[in-house]
């Protein structure tokens, strides 16, 4: 890829949704989005958080593929499922920390966001990256982020107890050394900081 | 006779809003493309550089264009999906007329065309010649509006037609050309890049320009700070370093007093002001009184607020202020805009790098569909209708005589209101869809259904259509060829990708042929770029010069700034660099503001703000975007934001029913409970019609100067109510139906 990296900045994300409109464009999976754009929690704030596969070095999805259906590229690129191999069993689904992985019904198959191949592969750039108007996806060299950007790049998560690096950077405060996700409970209490984003809060100061 | 000729769903059935799903053939059997066409987004003011595939006369997808500067490949999602407008099945194919009873059916050509004609003149014989009036649009090309100007004041001789940036750009417009003599942008958008402090007015940049978030945030990355100011916390206000939740209308209250503890605190730029401009000293008579604590009370923040963007904005180096509809759509809008405007002026921080101000334009062709003398008190090139020089110049230019040019004519709203006087008996529109984007939707129905005659060129039936006697048939941006004039003054080139599908035609010759029946010989243009020639020579010489502007140079050269007086000018990306400005003295005019209360502001019966706008899936008036799938499934139904501690007074939850009530109408969608919005105010998106119509419930007060509507404040009453099943409520969101 030339040196050419992914860059994920949710800082920058405006929860437009030209990703997900782009990646359903794309020649290799019509009308299948391959992008998930997250609401975090409306009631909350306005944040939003577009999900690409993050292309881990050692693919918890391909790990758990009984089929061996699910392939790295020499240069890093996890791909979807092959076709004539994939069963559908769904456990990538289920391994995946990021949620990126969806099974098909109608064609029996997994597919997941291959960082567009079928373009990176020509010297383009994803369809994703190129559209994104705020640029929280970005494809370019870490050299150009470096230069043109607050921050740095990390590419170390745990989950839990569990160790992941992807190929994807995550661009992210010079104080943020690696990405540490813990459970929350779903419908529990809220973990955005109150005043920031509560407008009847700002307003009694 | 306009009223609709039979029921709602009756005509949504044939004529939808439906859904296009896929490209023509479906996903999967898409192919190469026959050719590639460079051209532009045919929807908001940033004009988008893209590229159309097109396949066997239709176009069968989209590739980003990179090389467009303004873009470089960026898309909203509305860019990515607007293709799917074309080879749609609610597509207008054929000129329709309305039969009583039955709806709508085909007619030719010449029968559509000779009658409009007749009824035109049938009209103006009877009731006299300004009985008949034009609205027009400015999301028509270049071409096409100077062309609906000509055609209102040389073939129906009418001196009523106006425009759909009367909803838009007029409150910047007036306010610009009040203090520099002049309308436009002042700054290329490069120039935001190195601006040290942002202030957004008014903006919900994300979702109603969003390909301006990177500037945004390429400023952000460079040092910039940046302020906000809405009612809302915006995803652009989220991560601002200093949101500012003003209330709805109380927008001068925070620029006032940011002046003031600029002028406490030695932030104003005094060489500059005696240099370059007039009228200080009463501006800084006036401001003395508006202290952060009473300026805070206009604004409903917290006085520090005010004092903080003073902090922030008074002693930065290089400043850019974005305004747009936010501080536009007031019955004081003009006043709001000016009240900023003269932060910019005060710092002297005008017309050089990172320094500066734009509005926001929100049309296609929003700069230039106010330029090419639709407006009903314009001529081409900007130039005054009033103006004994303007009208002689564009006399010659027409080949007509100086007194058959009609004098200023009746704003937008206005004709709505003269339509109801009786005054007004006939109406063409082209462009717009009134019945969803003009205030007090009741109001304007009844309106509509008092006309003796209304045509109307689109290319689908839209909500206002359906009250025509006549449809014309019209044409897709992507349909024929022409230029637009984006945010940035900037004039580009849109290339026609495919050919009008069926009978339909493109509006520039519908146009022509109409004004050929009308007895004028001078529509005789056998393409626009004939017309793109008329308008330069037009425009030669006015405030919006063109006249050095061709197609050629558009194409080799990323498009070509006006003013643009001859073939060897660079164009002017930035205004005022050397000081000067339009006005005849070259100085800038000051101007004193007072803040006043809006036509309506709550009260016991009616407690709460609502406020309008958009969402970034859908535009304007939705008769687009609500016949595009995947637009649809991004926001399929309009929703009212509520603060929770507002829901919690009203029993409402989240995803209630509510009903949202004024004075003059009403509309029931579900309620968003959020607490991203000021507890005191209700936001309601407009782009969906009937009972989900949020211009149900907007006031139709003007603005004195630029009579602008008053869409961002007035007074409703909210409660829960039950799910509604009445016919319209069982149509499809697209059609107004609830999910």
């Amino acid at each position: 890829m030339n040196g050419l990296g992914f860059f994920l900045d949710y800082s920058r994300c405006i929860g437009c949704q030209a990703c997900v409109q782009a990646c359903e464009e794309c020649d290799t999976h019509r009308g299948r989005s391959m992008i998930h754009l997250e609401t975090i929690q409306r009631q909350d704030s306005v944040q939003t958080a577009p999900q690409i596969c993050m292309h881990c070095e050692d693919p918890i999805c391909a790990q758990v593929c009984p089929a061996d259906a699910i392939k790295k590229t020499p240069d890093g690129v996890v791909q979807s499922s092959l076709k004539p191999r994939c069963i559908g069993c769904s456990n990538c689904v289920l391994s995946c920390p990021f949620g990126v992985p969806k099974y098909y019904a109608e064609i029996d198959q997994m597919m997941k966001c291959d960082m567009c191949y079928d373009r990176t592969s020509v010297g383009k750039k994803p369809m994703c990256a190129t559209v994104c108007p705020s640029q929280a996806l970005a494809f370019t060299t870490l050299e150009e982020m470096q230069r043109s950007r607050q921050g740095h790049a990390i590419q170390d998560w745990t989950f839990g107890q569990e160790n992941v690096r992807t190929k994807v950077y995550l661009w992210v405060p010079e104080e943020t050394v690696r990405f540490q996700i813990d459970l929350v409970q779903i419908q529990g209490p809220s973990r955005i900081q109150e005043d920031r984003n509560d407008v009847a809060a700002l307003l009694e100061d | 006779m306009a009223k609709i000729p039979i029921p709602i769903p009756a005509l949504v059935d044939r004529f939808g809003p439906h859904l296009n799903t896929e490209p023509p053939g479906g996903w999967t059997t898409a192919g190469e493309p026959d050719r590639v066409v460079k051209t532009h987004c045919c929807f908001c003011g940033q004009q988008c550089g893209i590229q159309l595939k097109v396949k066997d006369n239709q176009v069968i997808g989209f590739e980003p264009w990179e090389d467009f500067p303004f873009n470089r490949g960026k898309l909203c999602p509305k860019g990515v999906k607007r293709y799917l407008q074309g080879a749609h099945p609610d597509r207008l194919m054929d000129p329709l007329e309305r039969v009583d009873g039955e709806g709508f059916v085909p007619t030719t050509w010449d029968n559509a065309l000779d009658r409009t004609a007749s009824e035109i003149r049938r009209i103006q014989q009877q009731y006299g010649p300004d009985a008949f009036a034009m609205l027009s649009g400015a999301s028509l090309t270049n071409e096409k509006a100077y062309l609906m100007g000509k055609f209102a004041r040389v073939a129906v001789r009418s001196a009523n037609i106006d425009y759909n940036g009367r909803l838009c750009m007029v409150s910047a417009a007036a306010a610009s050309k009040k203090i520099f003599g002049v309308d436009r942008a002042a700054n290329p958008w490069e120039d935001i890049l190195h601006a040290k402090v942002i202030l957004v007015a008014g903006a919900n940049v994300a979702e109603c320009a969003p390909i301006t978030t990177h500037y945004l945030w390429e400023a952000r990355e460079r040092g910039a700070k940046i302020i906000v100011l809405d009612p809302r916390m915006t995803p652009v206000g989220r991560t601002a370093d200093l949101y500012i939740p003003v209330r709805s209308g109380g927008d001068i209250g925070i620029f006032n007093g940011m002046l003031q503890v600029m002028i406490e605190r030695g932030w104003i730029d005094r060489a500059f002001i005696s240099g370059h401009t007039t009228g200080w000293e009463k501006v800084e008579e006036t401001v003395r009184r508006y202290t952060p604590e009473f300026a805070a009370k206009i604004a409903g923040v917290p006085a520090e607020m005010i004092i903080k963007a003073a902090e922030m904005w008074g002693p930065a180096a290089t400043s850019f202020l974005l305004h747009a509809r936010g501080i536009e759509h007031h019955s004081k809008g003009v006043d709001n805009c000016m009240a900023a405007i003269q932060l910019v002026l005060a710092t002297g921080r005008i017309g050089r790098a990172g320094c500066g101000y734009a509005m926001i334009t929100g049309q296609g062709n929003g700069q230039g569909g106010r330029e090419q003398g639709q407006k009903a008190d314009q001529l081409p090139g900007a130039r005054d209708i009033e103006n004994p020089e303007h009208r002689a110049h564009i006399a010659r230019v027409w080949g007509v005589e100086e007194p058959s040019i009609p004098r200023k004519g009746l704003s937008n709203y206005e004709i709505i209101h003269a339509i109801h006087e009786g005054k007004i008996k006939g109406l063409l529109s082209i462009c717009c869809n009134p019945m969803i984007s003009l205030p007090d939707s009741a109001y304007v129905r009844a309106a509509l259904e008092k006309l003796e005659f209304y045509a109307v060129v689109d290319f689908f039936l839209s909500e206002s259509a359906r009250h025509a006697d006549i449809v014309l048939p019209g044409s897709l941006m992507e349909e024929d060829e022409g230029t637009t004039t984006n945010v940035e003054g900037r004039v580009i080139h849109h290339k026609k990708a495919v050919d009008p599908p069926g009978n339909a035609r493109v509006d520039w010759q519908i146009i022509c042929d109409l004004a050929r029946r009308l007895g004028s010989d001078k529509f005789e243009y056998r393409s626009p770029r004939e017309i793109f020639d008329e308008l330069r020579r037009a425009s030669q010489g006015g405030v919006a010069d063109y006249f050095g502007i061709t197609w050629e140079r558009i194409d080799r050269e990323y498009g070509v700034s006006w003013p643009c007086p001859a073939p060897d000018h660079p164009g002017t990306p930035r205004l005022y660099q050397n000081g000067r400005f339009f006005h005849a003295d070259g100085k800038a005019h000051f101007h004193p503001i007072e803040w006043r209360p809006a036509a309506e502001e709550p009260d016991a019966e009616y407690p709460i703000v609502l406020t309008t706008g958009r969402v970034v899936s859908h535009f304007l008036s939705g008769n687009q975007t609500r016949r595009i799938a995947g637009l649809m499934k991004q926001e399929p139904e309009p929703f009212c934001e509520i603060h929770p501690r507002l829901a919690g007074t009203l029993g409402v939850a989240e995803g209630d029913f509510v009903k949202v009530e004024s004075r003059r109408g009403a509309v029931t969608v579900k309620a968003r409970v959020v607490k991203t919005i000021r507890p005191d105010t209700v936001f309601i998106p407009y782009h969906w019609p009937s009972d989900r119509a949020a211009n149900r419930c907007t006031i139709g007060a003007l603005d004195p100067i630029s009579k602008i509507p008053e869409y961002k404040i007035c007074a409703v009453r909210v409660m829960k109510t039950a799910r509604p099943v009445d016919a319209l409520a069982m149509l499809s969101p697209a059609a107004g139906g609830v999910e």
